[in-house]
């Protein structure tokens, strides 16, 4: 029995160490190869002893699938490739391509050289890595072997994102890898076709969450910006429970100065093309500053990629590329000191490090300043820590630092939310789905509703939980037009919906399979038709002539078998389609003729029913 | 030899024989008009030509009921034939002597100019539209093209047929198409004409005129530019596709774009069913420029290979045709002359450029400014910078850096290089002489070319450098004689050239390879260079304008899937060894022209004995087939079945071709002959049962 097997190694009722194994009519595909970011042991990468414990990956799996630049979805691709060791090829976007080992080299610069771990990836491993990466284009459909093909749709999420369909002969499975059906600032909707595959293998981080539209939560971050930059007033604090603190600061003197610790790709650009046109719109004076370094050659990428961005990008680049920036210039250590009011993006995000952290250090004493998180932290990092309320940090050196600062959160996170991930399972019809990337929790509501509205199957292993799936492929031959032609002509009868049978011959000669009419067949094999045929005696009581019996029969059947050609022949002989029927003398009663009723084994049924017919007698001439 | 194995074998198949070529899709749509005779024997791949011209072609290709246009091409030679667009008031233009007949007559002075002996119309230039009548276009379904020198017919298609359909195109080829469609009609709109001639076009006067314009053809379906209306109401028809993409038209025909390495975004076109595959190679280039090279292995195993889009300058090397331009254009600025470089705002001018950018230097012209002159001379360049994926692997490799792939971003940064919409405005503040001007149109009929043919023709000093191959350049020329700036000639065409040609085709092999007649013979200026023609076996069919060309293959498979329960329930059987048969019953479904096989349905159970029964309920379907037998019968061995299945009293006769076995007591007779049995008994239809089984026995079914 065909199976589609599913076994995710991470991301499986959790967020992080995407890695999802997928076995597809005897191809195993392994779908992104992420690091998780919450572990620095061995459970921050995949299990890949899961895939073979005995043989080389290579020979385990024909290909490898990154979804996109994103650490929990290629963090430990150079680990798996060069220090577990997977020589065959790598999918990815022509953008992922670009950043994600900037990305990579990035996150062992930390891994190494701020934490000091041994026995991690090195450059060289990552460029070897890379070396694998075929680049995919949307909607190309790419051969990866005879059988095996891939297909790459738009996600949205981040600059290259992808969906990906994988399919063998009629089986398929599409993987959403992280999706957005909702357009942003700076990137267009997830979309994918009526592709009907047998299993959806899409993300789930916002299962239970409907929200409210992107403009709302757009307004309230230009207005935090705004107010804190130019004269202060009222503030909203919104927690990342989601409750709001109400105008408790309305008290507070203006802050003066803005801290949006980001990382170098995706939101950064989103926020800036917000910010940019903000400042541009209500002609705003603050300078705007983004940490250099890796930041100014990320827009680089922004703009050579502008093909993947939105429609309105897209459209306006000649006359204006959003990415070039007017108001926002590039951030000098020194500025962090100058009293004035300013907004700063610095890297990374989660103020665990680098350039945002030391900004922070700086102005986290003065309660006029903000800082705004506008994504998601984890847990261990100084980011996480300023989120749940913690107001005093221990830095190294035993020294504590007191946040008076104000701290804002902000979801920018590209995700399809509920609405979203029920309109692509809508979109794109599968007969199962299987849910990733979420939390248990959350995904079993999903599962429910996923299960109710489309009546499809839901599914929601935990790493390591394989599921499996029976499909039932159909079987593609060919036929010949001669036969097909044949049957549709017989299409022509009035009532259309009758099924029509078709009888035909199979040849499968190695794994040529075709359909072709009997005849062809026999023709085809050498082979010379054997014609069986049957002659039945009828006797009947008619003392009229051979001829005029003859006629009395024709009419008989006639007036009986009104959808059959019955025919009278000039040679006495009367026919029902194929079948002949002859009168004859008795030799011994002259009161007796008899009917010789001739068809062949292909009329049988016919023939047989005539000769009972017959059997019965002829009517009586009125 | 033929591929396929021929189909007839029996009367019974007769009726389908004489519809052996029709196609069952064209097939089904007769059904549903209910006309099922009077089809006419017919090929099942027809192509109709609509444009005479091998680089701008324009086909329909019929194929498995659907009707494919292949490219939209604009034939715009006839622009030589009218005056022309100066930018600014040029006296002498405008005061051109009217053209009369011999006897004096001069009815045609206000239509027709004479110029440097040569006669012009005076009026907004026409172009030469493809066939709109040979086919009705209302019935094309898609138009598939293959980069944006092939899609300038595109607005007089979409817009005046009644076209309903969809039109395929790469990313590239949509934008750099908008952008040369957008300059073509900013050029032709910016320089209002009044006029419009048509008196000369009448085909008694016509007969009367001098060459070039007494040779014109179709000269009354000449039309004027489209609008920008047009041409975005025409565009936005246009679905992207991207390479290998694989585009279902109807359930019937996959077609899929494959790079061809000629411009951005560039492709050559698979057409193809189940069985059936038709290339469609047009503009293609084996020459490693800014483009992504050509797939060529993807055309293998094609039935029909149509080819266009060869190089229209065979025995130009582009390669020396490029060092020409830059040693000519270094030659002329050193004197102290300008050089202009009539072209088109995309394609080969990304490659001059970078050639340029790497020579500049070298030859000392690092202080002569370089303009580009065009209303979409920035978009062009813009775009140029974006398009990474359609870009060859070094390029490509730039972006990852991140860096723009073209060096022409590092000429404007440096500002040696200086973009303008046009001749007004700031260029005319920053205009320093001698500098070298890139502009259009290549024609020389309209476009800021016009301007500086008059601003720099009457010095020796300067430089005309041709290197588009669209236009004959002494034709273009010819309005502007006597000419004392010096003309040089150095076409750049990437395109494939027989050489090429020839190797492609050994390398992809196709059964039947079908191109324009231009391509079948030598150029008629060089008769003798038969090197110069498409050489293959077996010869390529030619098509001209206004032709329908029957394509040779005949369609002989269909695929059909086989349900997986049907699929179980078959009994496969070894006859030979590898050939394994088995006899399939089956109900067939079509729809969407996707053919499915499903078990057939279980005999409906016998409603209650009570109903009355009608006696035409007893009557058995004709309809249901039952298999062929093959084989023959032992005869003693049957003879021996007969006595352990209880028949006694058996007598077999010899006769000439076999045996007759007699049943004396069931007074029935069996003829038995290597290819036959015939059982001849008295009405028992029991009896008839059991000896047929017997018999069946010995034989196997299809």
């Amino acid at each position: 029995m065909p199976e589609i097997r599913v076994t995710p190694l991470g991301a499986g009722q959790d967020v992080g160490r995407s890695c999802i194994l997928v076995s597809i009519a005897g191809k195993n595909v392994m779908l992104d190869c992420g690091m998780h970011m919450g572990f620095s042991d061995d459970r921050r990468f995949p299990d890949f002893s899961y895939i073979t414990r005995s043989g080389r990956l290579t020979d385990f799996l024909d290909c490898v699938i990154i979804s996109h630049f994103h650490l929990d979805h290629c963090g430990a691709l150079p680990y798996f490739s060069e220090m577990v060791g997977y020589d065959g090829p790598i999918y990815m976007t022509q953008p992922t391509q670009a950043i994600c080992p900037i990305l990579l080299e990035d996150y062992r610069k930390i891994a190494v050289d701020k934490k000091g771990e041994a026995n991690f990836f090195t450059s060289q491993m990552i460029k070897d890595c890379m070396k694998k990466v075929v680049a995919v284009h949307l909607h190309q459909t790419v051969q990866v072997d005879d059988e095996l093909e891939i297909k790459a749709y738009y996600a949205g999420h981040v600059l290259g994102a992808a969906m990906f369909q994988i399919k063998v002969g009629s089986e398929s499975v599409v993987y959403t890898g992280d999706y957005n059906m909702t357009p942003d600032r700076h990137l267009g909707a997830a979309w994918i076709d009526k592709c009907r595959p047998n299993l959806l293998i899409t993300e789930s981080t916002y299962a239970t969450t409907i929200r409210d539209s992107k403009r709302c939560r757009e307004r309230d971050f230009l207005k935090k910006v705004h107010e804190t930059v130019e004269r202060g007033g009222k503030l909203w604090a919104r927690w990342p429970g989601g409750a709001a603190r109400g105008s408790s600061r309305a008290g507070l003197p203006p802050p003066l100065q803005v801290l949006i610790p980001v990382f170098a790709l995706g939101r950064a650009q989103e926020l800036c093309i917000l910010l940019e046109t903000f400042w541009e719109r209500m002609d705003l004076k603050a300078p705007i500053y983004f940490s250099t370094g890796l930041t100014e050659k990320a827009n680089h990428y922004y703009k050579l990629f502008i093909p993947w961005t939105n429609q309105k990008i897209r459209k306006t680049f000649v006359q204006r590329n959003m990415f070039e920036f007017k108001h926002i210039k590039a951030f000098d250590r020194a500025f962090a000191d100058s009293p004035g009011p300013m907004v700063v993006f610095a890297t990374p995000g989660m103020l665990h490090a680098g350039q945002s952290l030391q900004i922070f250090r700086k102005w986290a004493g003065n309660e006029k300043n903000m800082v705004i998180m506008p994504g998601y932290c984890v847990q261990g990092t100084v980011g996480h820590k300023i989120l749940s309320g913690q107001r005093k940090l221990e830095m190294e050196g035993r020294q504590v630092l007191e946040v008076k600062m104000q701290v804002e959160y902000m979801s920018f996170s590209a995700h399809a939310d509920a609405k979203g991930i029920m309109q692509l399972v809508g979109q794109a019809e599968p007969e199962n789905v299987l849910l990733v990337h979420g939390e248990a929790k959350k995904m079993e509501f999903l599962k429910q509703k996923i299960e109710q509205e489309f009546r499809v199957s839901c599914y929601m292993p935990a790493n390591g939980e394989t599921v499996t799936l029976p499909t039932s492929p159909s079987i593609p031959v060919g036929i010949s037009l001669g036969l097909l032609k044949r049957e549709m002509a017989q299409g022509l009868l009035p009532d259309a919906k009758k099924p029509r049978l078709l009888h035909g011959t199979l040849i499968m000669k190695d794994s040529n399979f075709r359909l072709v009419s009997s005849e062809q067949a026999l023709k085809e094999l050498g082979l010379a038709e054997h014609q069986l045929r049957f002659t039945c005696r009828v006797h009947l009581h008619d003392t009229r002539k051979e001829q005029e019996t003859a006629v009395r029969v024709y009419s008989h059947l006639k007036s009986v078998l009104k959808d059959h050609c019955v025919q009278h022949l000039p040679d006495g002989s009367v026919t029902v389609e194929s079948i002949l029927i002859q009168a004859a003398a008795h030799s011994e009663d002259p009161g007796t003729k008899v009917l010789l009723v001739s068809w062949t084994y292909q009329d049988e049924e016919l023939g047989s029913y005539l000769t009972s017919l017959l059997k019965k007698g002829l009517p009586q001439a009125s | 030899m033929s591929r396929y194995p021929d189909l007839c074998l029996n009367p019974k198949e007769c009726v389908c024989q004489e519809m052996g070529t029709v196609d069952p899709s064209i097939f089904w749509t007769l059904l549903f008009k209910g006309a099922f005779y009077g089809m006419k024997k017919r090929e099942v791949g027809e192509k109709y030509c609509l444009s005479g011209h091998p680089t701008l072609p324009c086909n329909v290709l019929k194929f498995k009921s659907t009707t494919i246009m292949l490219d939209c091409g604009l034939d715009m030679n006839s622009t030589l034939n009218f005056l022309p667009l100066p930018l600014v008031q040029s006296p002498r233009l405008s005061n051109l002597p009217g053209w009369s007949l011999k006897d004096g007559n001069a009815f045609l002075d206000k239509e027709l100019k004479e110029c440097s002996g040569h006669v012009f119309v005076d009026s907004v230039p026409e172009f030469c539209l493809p066939e709109t009548e040979l086919i009705d276009l209302s019935t094309v379904d898609v138009i598939l093209i293959s980069n944006y020198h092939c899609m300038m017919a595109l607005p007089y298609i979409t817009e005046h047929t009644g076209f309903t359909g969809t039109v395929y195109a790469t990313e590239p080829s949509v934008q750099i198409g908008r952008l040369l469609m957008e300059e073509l009609v900013n050029f032709i709109e910016r320089v209002p004409k009044a006029q419009s001639a048509s008196l000369w076009k009448n085909k008694d006067i016509q007969r009367l005129l001098p060459s070039p314009l007494k040779d014109a053809v179709e000269v009354s379906t000449w039309r004027r530019c489209y609008t920008m209306q047009e041409v975005n109401s025409a565009l936005s028809k246009i679905q992207l596709v991207g390479y290998s993409q694989k585009i279902e038209l109807f359930g019937a025909v996959q077609v899929t774009p494959l790079s061809s390495g000629y411009a951005l975004g560039s492709s050559n076109w698979i057409i193809q069913s189940h069985y059936e595959k038709v290339s469609y190679v047009s503009g293609s280039s084996l020459l490693t420029t800014h483009p992504q090279p050509m797939d060529q292995a993807s055309l293998k195993n094609s039935d029909v290979l149509i080819l266009t889009g060869l190089t229209q300058i065979p025995t130009a090397n582009p390669d020396s045709m490029v060092g020409e331009f830059c040693s000519n254009l270094a030659l002329t600025v050193r004197n102290g002359g300008n050089v202009l470089v009539p072209c088109y705002p995309s394609g080969v001018i990304y490659d001059l450029l970078e050639c340029l950018y790497q020579y500049i230097d070298s030859a000392g012209l690092s202080s002569i400014p370089f303009y580009f002159i065009s209303p979409v001379a920035n978009s062009s360049l813009e775009f140029s910078q974006i398009f990474a994926e359609w870009l060859c692997h070094n390029k490509q490799t730039k972006v990852y850096l991140p860096e723009p792939p073209f060096p022409h971003a590092e000429l404007i940064q440096t500002n040696k290089l200086k973009h303008y919409p046009s001749i007004h405005g700031d260029f005319s503040n920053d205009f320093r002489q001698p500098c070298v001007v890139f502009t259009g149109h290549p024609s020389l009929r309209f476009g800021d070319v016009v301007h500086f043919m008059e601003l720099w023709g009457k010095s020796s000093l300067n430089t005309v450098i041709f290197t588009e191959p669209d236009f004959s350049y002494l034709e273009a020329l010819a309005p502007y004689q006597p000419l004392a700036m010096k003309c040089i000639y150095c076409p750049i065409d990437t395109r494939l050239n027989f050489i090429q040609v020839s190797k492609l085709l050994k390398e992809v092999q196709p059964l039947h390879v079908v191109c324009p007649e231009q391509y079948t013979q030598p150029p008629p200026a060089q008769s003798h260079r038969i090197d110069l023609m498409i050489d293959c076996q077996p010869p390529a069919m030619s098509y001209r304008r206004a032709e329908v060309l029957a394509l040779p293959f005949k369609r002989r498979y269909e695929k059909i899937e086989i349900m997986p329960e049907l699929a179980d329930s078959l009994v496969p059987m070894e006859i030979k060894p590898g050939v394994s048969l088995a006899t399939v019953s089956a109900v067939l479904h079509t729809k969407d022209n996707k053919h499915i096989l499903q078990p057939p349905p279980r005999p409906a159970q016998p409603t209650g004995g009570k109903k009355r029964k009608r006696a035409s309920d007893d009557i058995p379907d004709c309809k249901v087939l039952k298999p062929l037998l093959s084989g023959s019968i032992p005869v003693e061995q049957f003879v021996q079945t007969l006595e352990k299945h209880g028949f006694s009293d058996i007598k077999v006769e010899d006769t000439a071709k076999g045996h007759i076995v007699l049943l004396q007591e069931a007074e029935t007779l069996i003829q038995i002959e290597e290819d036959s049995t015939h059982i001849i008994c008295d009405n028992d239809e029991m009896l008839r049962v059991r000896l047929r089984d017997l018999v069946l026995k010995f034989l196997q079914k299809f």
